[in-house]
């Protein structure tokens, strides 16, 4: 059975503090609420990227998500005025859509924690091992030859030409003519 | 110490909550919310999986360093579309956007 | 294989080559023609006008191309021909044994094969000599004659048709070969005789000469078919030069009728020979034929058809003698039949063409009668005479059809000419075949020779070669070719009368009785042609004209006149008083045609033992002044009486054929209705044909049994159909417009599905995802607790 030590207590709060942030996320009226709540939840699983070992990941996830996603996210509201037109939260599918995510959340709780896709049932006991790749490794790998260089690069490209799309798509032609 | 179900079993919440979000809010800037809610879910199985089962190969953390590169694509692109749509409607409301229909 | 064409073994292939290439080429290639409505002015002037029908009509190149590519094929067939002929002859006594000859294998019977191949021995070389000059007399002569025909280069194609097959046929080592070229000939007589198709005459002369010939030529395929059920082979060689294979054939009893086999062969193919050769009786066919261009008639009568029925016995003549010696009075069934049957005919034909008022009829009953010569010669086993009267005939016999036809010609000229000044008062002399008004056209007939007289003057080359070959048919003593072969007939029935031998006793009185008519005939024709005031418009303005016409109609009657008199010194016989010294002295070694072709068939002195085998090598009959004074009476009676009747006192216009008076009407009538025979043929034959054909075949079995089935076969199948329209429309339709109909229903649902929220979208993703994945759990659960 699972003991109390700091690492249970850590990923019990942090664990509310995820599911507590999306639950947020999918039910606020107010969207700078729900980018609010959105960022306490993308702080929750960097929290468990420290506690899974992988610190330079959580760093990037409060960088990356906290610190230009969810601030962009906050711009749309802004500037789609979507905060005027507050009105039905849901859409008319929500309760299927429910009934069908339940599902869904006990298919997968079953594979999870029934040995429906093999090992890693609860009963087996796991030792985690010592030694961790850190970032240096990380970095190596993303690099390497024989590793991560050509997916790299081209998430290079991609982030590229993501960037490129998103000002053209945004631009606003009338606004150049005038 | 906590074991790899527990992890799996909140990013399958996580991850439905996600979907919940998309299937069912109808502002578009909640259903990106939600999508970075999905990536999110993904991120801790792929942390989860590589910390317990391989934590000498870097695979799982590059491949969620890819994710953050999806995703900030996604919201990036993403975003640009809603502003355009929003320019063009007036309305970020999902089921106003439905012209793609019989 | 190295064919060297220098090779006298090779080169009698390429004989018919010549004429049949030329057939395909003009057929294929050079004739063109175009529709042009069938007036007068489009055929030349030889018909009256057919309202609203269209007539091909050769175009002007095509005329010279076609007249020049048959002209080119028969001079290559007579080039070859005379190559061979003159090494033929050249070998003299040794040819009969050593003939040219090759062959190849042509089918694989199994057990054996069936060899195809030339044979050129003496008597071949006599044809090969005759048949290419009388051809190339013929096709000169068309050139003239058909020069305003519409069909000009199909006449030339057919023609050369013609002349290959009986080329083909004389060069034939075996009976198939033989009886193919026979066959394409009976095609091509039919083609020709009915050449003019519009007149109805023609085309039905076309037809009975057709079915006649072909019911003759059934029985000789039985017989070919007999015989090579017997023998096993068709080769002239292999059968009649095998001593062993005749004395066989004549002790084998035949399957039918008694006798042997040989003598039921025989029969057969006598019969063939009666068919094609125009002897009673199945002769009425010839005398219909003159329907056709009087090449064609020249072509049937003298070069090519009957020649080819007399040739075919000559050639296998040793299988009809088998079991027989008329030599030696002992004659057999088909020996007999053709004695009686020729010696009848000779003498029957004659009595007809004493009455025939046409001009051409009178010169086709004289074949049928000279035919009848020489089948009574074989009869009594002289065949040597026969052949011998078979080229003299062809000769004169081309030459009188040739000189009849320009008579015909002139004739149609003068009518023309007479009616052009009637209708035209400016009357081009140029312009005389343009003939448009069609009563006198065709109530005149340019053949009767009650319509001629005078023509001496008006036409003087025609008469004076119509002379020649006229008393060369008489048999004009010494002079003539006629006279030559006749002789050696008649003095070989007078040999076995001699011996007291019957059937030669009876051909020698029909033949000299024929032979008077023949002559008394003939010279009726001369004085009723040529003699004497002419006794219409026409023949008073008759003539051939000037230009090519003439020159090509008047070539051809001089060359033929020239052999229709000299063709005979080549058979006169050594022991003749003074002629036999002059033509055929012991320097060339006597009677040269008679020691020539004597050769063709064995000396089977060797095998004398087979008594069924005489031998075929007979010396000619000795001299002896019996048939020679009966010639001279018989020729010079028949020409003096006939001199005193028409020729002396020529008939004029409107007086009656002083021969009804002689005769007396019925008689007369008699003669000139052809003894009633087309009459008898009618009833007998056609009428219950018609009959036959009309009550049982078109009224019982086609409209009844036939017409029947094939209604009540339709009436089921219409229901049947009926029934599987129902079906269709029900069933087939049903289902096949019910599938694109559900589609279409399915897809009306279908596309409320689609209503571009992109949620409804994924919603409907995660469902399948989750049952996708209930799926795979399910799998995988199954799998965990099996194993």
């Amino acid at each position: 059975m699972i003991e109390l030590n700091a690492q249970t207590i850590a990923f019990a709060v942090l664990s509310a503090l995820v599911l507590g942030g999306a639950l947020g996320v999918v039910t606020t009226r107010n969207l700078v609420h729900g980018a609010l709540w959105l960022v306490l939840s993308l702080l929750g699983v960097a929290g468990y990227f420290v506690l899974l070992s992988a610190p330079f990941l959580a760093a990037v996830q409060v960088l990356v998500y906290i610190g230009a996603i969810a601030i962009l996210i906050v711009f749309a509201v802004m500037l789609t005025r979507s905060m005027t037109s507050l009105g039905e939260v849901r859409n008319r599918q929500w309760w299927l859509s429910a009934i069908t995510v339940i599902l869904l959340f006990l298919l997968l709780a079953a594979g999870i924690i029934l040995p429906v896709w093999g090992r890693g049932a609860p009963g087996e006991v796991t030792t985690l091992s010592a030694t961790v790749g850190g970032a240096a490794e990380l970095g190596a790998a993303l690099v390497a030859g024989d590793g991560f260089v050509l997916p790299f690069e081209v998430a290079s490209i991609l982030l590229t030409a993501a960037m490129i799309g998103a000002i053209v798509v945004a631009r606003d032609e009338e606004d150049e003519q005038a | 110490m906590i074991p790899l179900w527990m992890y799996l079993l909140v990013a399958a919440l996580l991850f439905c909550i996600g979907i919940y979000g998309v299937l069912a809010r109808r502002n578009a800037v909640a259903i990106l919310m939600s999508v970075e809610l999905m990536l999110n879910a993904v991120n801790i199985n792929l942390v989860a999986f590589w910390r317990y089962l391989a934590p000498q190969d870097m695979s799982g953390q590059a491949f969620a360093a890819f994710v953050f590169v999806i995703a900030a694509a996604e919201a990036a692109v993403g975003l640009a579309i809603l502003l355009f749509v929003y320019r063009t409607k007036r309305s970020v409301i999902v089921e106003d956007v439905n012209l793609l229909r019989w | 294989m190295q064919i060297n064409l220098g090779d006298p073994n090779i080169l009698p292939w390429l004989i018919p080559a010549g004429p049949l290439l030329a057939f395909f080429l003009i057929m294929l290639i050079s004739n063109r023609a175009r529709m042009l409505p069938a007036t007068d002015h489009a055929y030349g002037g030889h018909h009256p006008d057919y309202e609203g029908m269209e007539v091909l009509v050769v175009r002007g190149w095509s005329r010279v191309l076609s007249v020049v590519i048959g002209m080119a094929g028969v001079l290559l067939a007579l080039v070859i021909s005379l190559h061979v002929v003159s090494l033929g002859w050249g070998y003299g006594h040794y040819f009969g044994e050593e003939a040219f000859a090759s062959s190849t294998a042509w089918l694989d019977t199994g057990l054996t094969t069936f060899d195809m191949g030339v044979l050129v021995d003496p008597l071949t070389v006599i044809m090969l000599f005759m048949v290419p000059i009388a051809v190339l007399g013929i096709f000169i002569y068309s050139i003239g004659y058909m020069a305003h025909d519409p069909r000009q280069s199909r006449f030339f194609a057919l023609i050369s048709l013609f002349a290959g097959a009986m080329l083909t046929l004389v060069v034939a080592d075996n009976l198939l070969l033989l009886f193919v070229g026979w066959e394409v000939m009976g095609l091509c007589s039919y083609l020709l005789i009915g050449f003019w198709f519009e007149k109805e005459s023609a085309s039905a002369a076309a037809v009975k000469a057709f079915t006649t010939t072909r019911v003759a030529d059934v029985i000789m395929l039985l017989g070919i078919v007999y015989l090579y059920l017997e023998t096993g082979t068709l080769s002239f060689r292999e059968i009649l030069y095998n001593p062993a294979v005749l004395q066989e054939l004549a002790t084998t009893p035949a399957i039918i009728l008694g006798g042997s086999a040989a003598a039921l062969i025989s029969v057969f193919l006598i019969a063939g020979t009666i068919g094609k050769s125009a002897q009673f009786p199945l002769h009425a066919w010839l005398p219909d034929a003159m329907e056709g261009p009087t090449p064609v008639s020249a072509m049937i009568h003298a070069a090519a058809m009957v020649s080819a029925g007399i040739y075919a016995i000559i050639r296998l003549f040793p299988l009809f003698v088998a079991g027989a010696d008329p030599h030696h009075g002992l004659f057999n069934g088909p020996l007999l039949l053709m004695a009686l049957v020729g010696a009848g005919t000779a003498l029957f034909a004659a009595t007809i063409a004493l009455a025939q008022n046409d001009v051409k009829r009178v010169l086709a009953y004289s074949t049928i009668s000279q035919l009848g010569f020489m089948m009574a010669a074989l009869g009594i086993g002289a065949w040597v005479a026969a052949a011998f009267h078979l080229i003299t005939h062809a000769f004169f016999k081309a030459l009188l059809f040739m000189a009849s036809g320009s008579v015909i010609h002139g004739m149609e000229h003068g009518e023309h000419h007479v009616h052009d000044h009637a209708s035209h008062d400016d009357h081009d002399a140029s312009d005389d075949h343009h003939g448009h008004d069609d009563d006198q056209h065709e109530s005149f007939d340019p053949q009767d020779m009650m319509n001629m007289g005078g023509l001496q003057q008006r036409m003087p080359v025609t008469f004076i070669t119509f002379l020649i070959g006229g008393f060369s048919l008489a048999g004009f003593p010494l002079l003539t070719a006629g006279f030559w072969s006749k002789d050696e007939i008649l003095a070989d029935a007078w040999l076995g009368v001699t011996h007291g031998y019957l059937p030669h006793a009876l051909v020698f009185i029909l033949l000299a009785l024929a032979a008077f008519l023949t002559a008394f005939y003939t010279m009726r024709q001369l004085g009723l042609t040529f003699r004497g005031e002419p006794r219409t418009e026409a023949a008073r303005h008759a003539g051939l004209g000037r230009g090519v016409v003439s020159v090509t109609m008047t070539l051809p009657l001089l060359g033929l006149a020239i052999f229709a008199i000299v063709a005979g010194f080549i058979g006169v016989p050594e022991d003749f008083p003074l002629f036999g010294a002059l033509f055929s002295p012991e320097a060339v070694g006597g009677n040269r045609f008679h020691h020539f072709v004597i050769e063709a068939l064995p000396h089977n002195s060797a095998t004398e033992f087979f008594a069924a085998v005489p031998d075929m090598q007979v010396s000619a009959p000795p001299f002896n002044l019996a048939p020679v004074a009966t010639s001279f009476i018989v020729a010079l009676g028949g020409l003096y009486l006939g001199h005193r009747m028409y020729w002396r006192r020529p008939l004029r216009a409107g007086e009656a054929d002083p021969l009804v008076k002689v005769l007396g009407a019925e008689v007369h009538e008699t003669l000139r209705r052809k003894y009633y025979l087309d009459e008898l043929y009618e009833r007998v034959f056609v009428r219950p044909s018609f009959w036959f054909a009309h009550r049982a075949v078109d009224e019982f079995l086609d409209r009844g049994l036939i017409d029947g089935v094939l209604h009540l076969v339709g009436r089921v199948f219409t229901w049947i159909g009926d029934l599987l329209k129902v079906l269709n429309a029900w069933l087939i339709d049903g289902v096949g417009d019910g599938i694109p109909e559900g589609i279409v229903a399915l897809g009306l649902r279908l596309r409320h599905l689609q209503t571009g929220r992109v949620q409804q979208y994924l919603l409907y993703i995660a469902i399948a995802a989750i049952l996708i994945g209930i799926v795979f759990a399910a799998s995988a659960g199954a799998m965990v607790t099996a194993g």
